[in-house]
Parts: structure tokens; C-alpha cells; sequence
């Protein structure tokens, strides 16, 4: 089983939107999305939920205010300054139990969070797991690691070869729990200067973790000047191209009638997502892109 | 007064917005941006502020005194982040996971937990012309982004008018960024990803009592979903940007669109005006 992750470091460069032609071009696979902030492949693929879950994770203090003498030692050892005038703000609170630990009376507890929901569903692509993290909380890459454990089970029970893991922008915690283990990691990137400097970032993420990167140049006519320092920038440094997408407004098009590009026609961007797959597929099974 | 640009979906133009809205108040007030999306910070690519103080960002994290150490087990057991594991003979500490709430020094025994800070970012504060500029960076390979933004938060000139670029999402990193703002303006586009991803802002910014209003870019003509779903909510459109070769060409140089198309720069004082009055709206999102 190979799992793909699809990553980009900027935002809104097209992620959810490839991933979701991705999962009407492959077989046999199940599909994962990982952006826990901000959930977008369901509103593609319509899923049916068949499963909805809990999502148990991280504490908060409360102070009972009956107990509390007012000494404020709470206050004063808090790091993450989230009790003020002897009140948490569940939102600041980190649940480390510092205050529960030192508070004189007792007066403190710590009770778990329920930090959100996650989803296992039928889409006529196949099994969708995906979730939502309640707004403010915290360990979103604690439930991008459940995520990612529930399409591995439903892959491979149902014996299925691929993963395709669609997942958050940035750099930082969620990311790294999408990415760590994965077989390789489709980086969509634009030619702008944004684009660039946040693909360098997210390159150094994957090297740090040891995940094959493999580059695609979204919207790559928007301005070919860059996409070509993109390009020279991946040769230089060994990354594997696996294509460029042209800007095309049936991209859009596609996104509001919600469904996947390869499905809504076979105009020049979805043809290049096609090519795309193809160079994946390729490498996964050739597995030429591991360094 | 702060005002913190966000989004919930990535690359709806939350730079475009804060950039262009840093250039355009520059001759009206005293301007700070800070750059709170310490994962990918963009905003100096397009202001190219020169740099004058680099700090580094550390958290403190355990480090052990073994001429003190009885290998008890207690920071192990206290530690909720599961950092520290202790075997005989040794204390092992996993850096990468702890959050530096000193717990487990303070509430060590035998005294025998120290502290060390270890760096997991920077922030850069300097000057981009009439602009005071700080920007935060995580260090790549860093998994925790909220240490480096209290900082680059710590750096807010009260005095001065702050413009707060935050990182896409709802989770903990924007909550961070953008409490204590007052206002917050919420950018999106005009697709089913756009609306969604703007419903859940708008969620966290009214749960943190935050007035918002919303900037459509890639606003095509006849396009009314975001509007709808505004005008339900009482939530004022305060600007469209359109859908134009020519913005995204700017851009993608590294181009504001406040010195690419200088006509926008009123446009971005008329919202600042707008959004100097609210105390009116800032209460009522706070009741809810």
C-alpha cells in the first residue's frame, strides 16, 4: 500500500481541488483529508457519512471557584498566560496541569476536551475519511494521525493499493503529522513569489522527514517566468517534476458545481491533472522517487 | 487599534489585503504590520523591509542535573505532553514534544530538572519605508508555530495602527493571532471552498467577541454566494477584488496591488474608516 500525500505550504494553491480529481483517476483507494482546520474534499466528492465520531483529545483546567482561596499561584506559574483574574480561557489553556499540580486546596481539575469529530463515508470514489477539529482547539496533529489511521485500516482491509491523503497548508504541526511515513508528497505550488518561497519551506519539511517530494506547478501560465525558476529550482536540487497545470476558469467552474475537474469536461487543465496522475502512478510503482 | 486579516481557506489573499492595506495607511497614521503566519511569512517579499533586530524564539525545555536525579519517575508522570520518559539510569527528553510549561521543574523533588531554552523560530523586526515591520519564522521542522507568534505579538505598538497577517485555518495558531484584535477582516472567494472555509472564521472570530467583516477577492460579476450567506448574517462586505489577470500578475512579482494600482488605495482607507467606528458591532458579536 503507497500513501500520497498532497502538501503545498501556501495556501489555495489547489490541493483539495487536484486530490479530488485524484480520487476520480485512481483505483481501488481510499481517500484521506487531513486539513482538520479547514475540511474541503467532502464538498467534492459527496460523501455519505457512515460513521461519525468523537474526537476525545487534550485537557483543560477549570478553577472551582467555591474552593478557590484566591492566592493566585495559578496565575503566577501559568506559561501560557490563560488564567486571568483566577479564570481559564479554555482557548489559551495548553493542558499541561501545572495549576492542577500546584494549586494549595484543590481547587483545580482537569477535564478532558471533546476537540471535534471525525468521519468515515461512502463516496462513489470510494471510502472518505476526514474530520473537523473544533474551533480553537488545539492537537490538530493528533487528529490528523487518527485520520490518517482510519484510511490505513479501511485500506487495508478492503485490500486497496493507494492512499491519497489531501492536506493543510503551512509548514507547522498538522502538516508534519500528514506527512511523517507517507510514501511520497505531491507539493502543488503557483509561479508567484509567494508560491516559491513557501514551496522551498515545505521541501525542507519533507527532507526533514524523510518523505519524497514531487513537485506540480499549478495555474504555471499565470506567469511562465517563475514556473521556469521552478522548474530549474526542482532540477537543481533532484526534485521530480510531475507536471504543470494551466490557469483555466473551468477549474472554478468545476469547484461550484462540486465535482471533481477530470469529470466536469476534458478541457486543457484537467487533461494536465490527467498527465499528473500518470507521472504519479508511474513513480509510485517504478518507486523512482525515493533518494 | 489592531487589526488582524484572516481567512479559514489558504491563498484567498490575506497578504494581498495586508500588504496593501499597511501601504495605503502609511500616510494616514502611524503603521505597524506584523506578520503572524510564522509558517509561511510572506509579507516581506512584497514590503522588502530591511531587517534591524533578529530574536530568537526559544521555549524552555528540560534539562537534567544527574548529580541530583534519583530517577524517581515523577516528571515522566507529571509531564502531560509525554516529553520525558524515565528508564534506569537515564532521562530521556523529547525536545520536539515539550511545551515548555516548567511543570516538571518546578515539581521535581530533588531540584533536579533545570531549564534550557531551545530555539524554534525567530522574529524580525525592521522597516519596510513609513511601515514598522516584525515578522515571526518557525524554524522548518518545527511543529509548534504558537510560542513564535506570542512573540512576534509581544512586539505590537499599541501607539500605532497593527496590521495582523494570520495563517490560515480556525485552530489554535489563528486563535492566537487574532485575540485582542479589534477587528478582523475575513477574506475569501466566491467558491463553495471559499464559503465553507468563511463560515468557520466567521465562527471563531465571534467566538472570540472579534467584529469581522469580509473582503471578497476573485469576485466575478454575478457572483452572489458570499454575499448571501453575509447579508443572512449581518456581516458587512467591505470590498470586492476582482477577478483579473492583472492582480494576479502583480502578485505573483511580488507586487502590492496598493503600488501596482494605486486607485485601490482609497478603497483600502475608505474600509479603514468604516472599521474605526464599531463599537456598536463589536458588542453585538460580543452577546452572542
Amino acid at each position: 500500500m503507497k500513501e500520497i500525500v498532497v502538501l503545498s505550504g501556501k495556501g489555495g494553491t489547489g490541493k483539495t481541488s487536484i486530490a479530488g480529481c485524484f480520487a476520480a483517476l485512481a483505483k481501488d483507494k481510499v481517500l484521506a483529508d487531513c486539513d482538520v482546520d479547514a475540511a474541503d474534499l467532502h464538498l467534492l466528492l459527496k460523501p455519505e457519512a457512515v460513521r461519525k465520531e468523537e474526537f476525545w483529545s487534550g485537557q483543560s483546567a477549570y478553577i472551582d471557584d467555591k474552593i478557590c482561596t484566591g492566592c493566585g499561584l495559578c496565575q503566577e506559574l501559568c506559561r501560557f498566560g490563560a488564567i486571568r483574574n483566577l479564570k481559564v480561557d479554555p482557548a489559551s489553556c495548553e493542558g499541561c496541569g501545572f495549576c492542577y499540580r500546584v494549586c494549595p486546596v484543590g481547587a483545580i481539575t482537569m477535564k478532558y476536551n471533546m476537540a471535534g469529530h471525525w468521519f468515515i463515508c461512502d463516496t462513489r470514489y470510494g471510502p472518505l475519511v476526514h474530520a473537523r477539529l473544533g474551533i480553537a482547539q488545539e492537537n490538530s496533529g493528533k487528529l490528523v494521525a487518527l485520520v490518517r489511521q482510519q484510511a490505513k485500516k479501511l485500506a487495508e482491509e478492503a485490500r486497496f493499493t493507494v492512499i491519497i491523503t489531501d492536506g493543510p497548508p503551512g509548514i507547522g504541526c498538522p502538516v508534519i503529522s500528514s506527512l511523517s511515513g507517507a510514501d511520497l508528497a505531491l507539493l502543488v505550488t503557483e509561479p508567484t513569489l509567494s508560491g516559491v518561497h513557501d514551496l522551498e519551506r515545505v521541501i525542507g519539511v519533507c527532507r526533514h522527514f524523510n518523505v519524497p517530494p514531487v513537485v506540480c506547478v499549478n495555474k504555471y501560465d499565470i506567469n511562465e517566468e517563475k514556473a521556469v525558476e521552478i522548474e530549474h529550482y526542482c532540477t537543481e536540487n533532484g526534485i521530480n517534476l510531475a507536471g504543470q497545470i494551466p490557469f483555466d476558469t473551468s477549474v472554478n467552474q468545476a469547484v461550484t458545481q462540486g465535482v471533481p475537474l477530470v469529470e466536469y469536461n476534458d478541457g486543457p487543465a484537467s487533461r494536465a491533472v490527467r498527465m499528473v496522475w500518470n507521472n504519479l502512478e508511474g513513480m509510485l510503482s517504478a518507486n523512482k522517487t525515493v533518494e | 487599534m489592531i487589526i488582524s486579516v484572516a481567512s479559514g481557506k489558504g491563498g484567498t489573499g490575506k497578504t494581498l489585503v495586508a500588504t496593501s492595506l499597511a501601504l495605503s495607511l502609511k500616510d494616514v497614521c502611524r503603521v505597524q504590520l506584523l506578520d503572524c503566519d510564522v509558517e509561511e511569512p510572506n509579507d516581506h517579499l512584497f514590503l522588502h523591509p530591511v531587517i534591524i533586530d533578529s530574536e530568537p524564539v526559544c521555549i524552555p525545555v528540560p534539562k537534567v542535573d544527574y548529580s541530583r536525579c534519583t530517577f524517581c519517575g515523577d516528571c515522566a508522570k507529571i509531564c502531560a505532553y509525554k516529553a520525558l520518559a524515565v528508564v534506569p539510569g537515564s532521562v530521556l527528553v523529547f525536545d520536539q514534544l515539550c511545551h515548555g510549561c516548567g511543570a516538571c521543574s518546578y515539581l521535581c523533588p530533588e531540584g533536579a530538572l533545570l531549564e534550557e531554552g531551545r530555539e524554534m523560530g525567530v522574529v524580525e523586526t525592521g522597516d519596510a519605508g513609513d511601515i514598522r515591520f516584525v515578522q515571526g519564522r518557525l524554524t522548518v521542522g518545527e511543529a509548534m508555530p504558537v510560542p513564535v507568534i506570542r512573540r512576534v505579538k509581544a512586539r505590537i505598538d499599541r501607539s500605532a495602527t497593527a496590521i495582523l497577517d494570520v495563517s490560515p485555518g480556525t485552530s489554535c495558531p489563528v486563535v492566537e493571532a487574532v485575540r485582542d484584535s479589534d477587528y478582523c477582516l475575513l477574506v475569501t472567494e466566491p467558491t463553495p471552498f471559499g464559503l465553507h472555509d468563511l463560515k468557520l472564521a466567521v465562527e471563531t472570530v465571534r467566538m472570540l467577541g472579534i467584529p469581522c467583516g469580509v473582503i471578497v477577492n476573485r469576485m466575478t460579476q454575478g457572483e452572489t454566494l458570499i454575499h448571501e450567506y453575509c447579508g443572512q448574517g449581518k456581516i458587512p462586505v467591505l470590498l470586492e477584488i476582482p477577478l483579473e489577470r492583472e492582480i494576479a500578475r502583480l502578485y505573483s512579482n511580488g507586487k502590492t496591488l496598493a503600488e501596482g494600482m494605486p486607485q485601490w488605495q482609497r478603497k483600502f482607507r475608505d474600509i479603514y474608516a468604516r472599521i474605526t467606528g464599531v463599537p456598536y458591532e463589536r458588542n453585538r458579536c460580543a452577546q452572542r
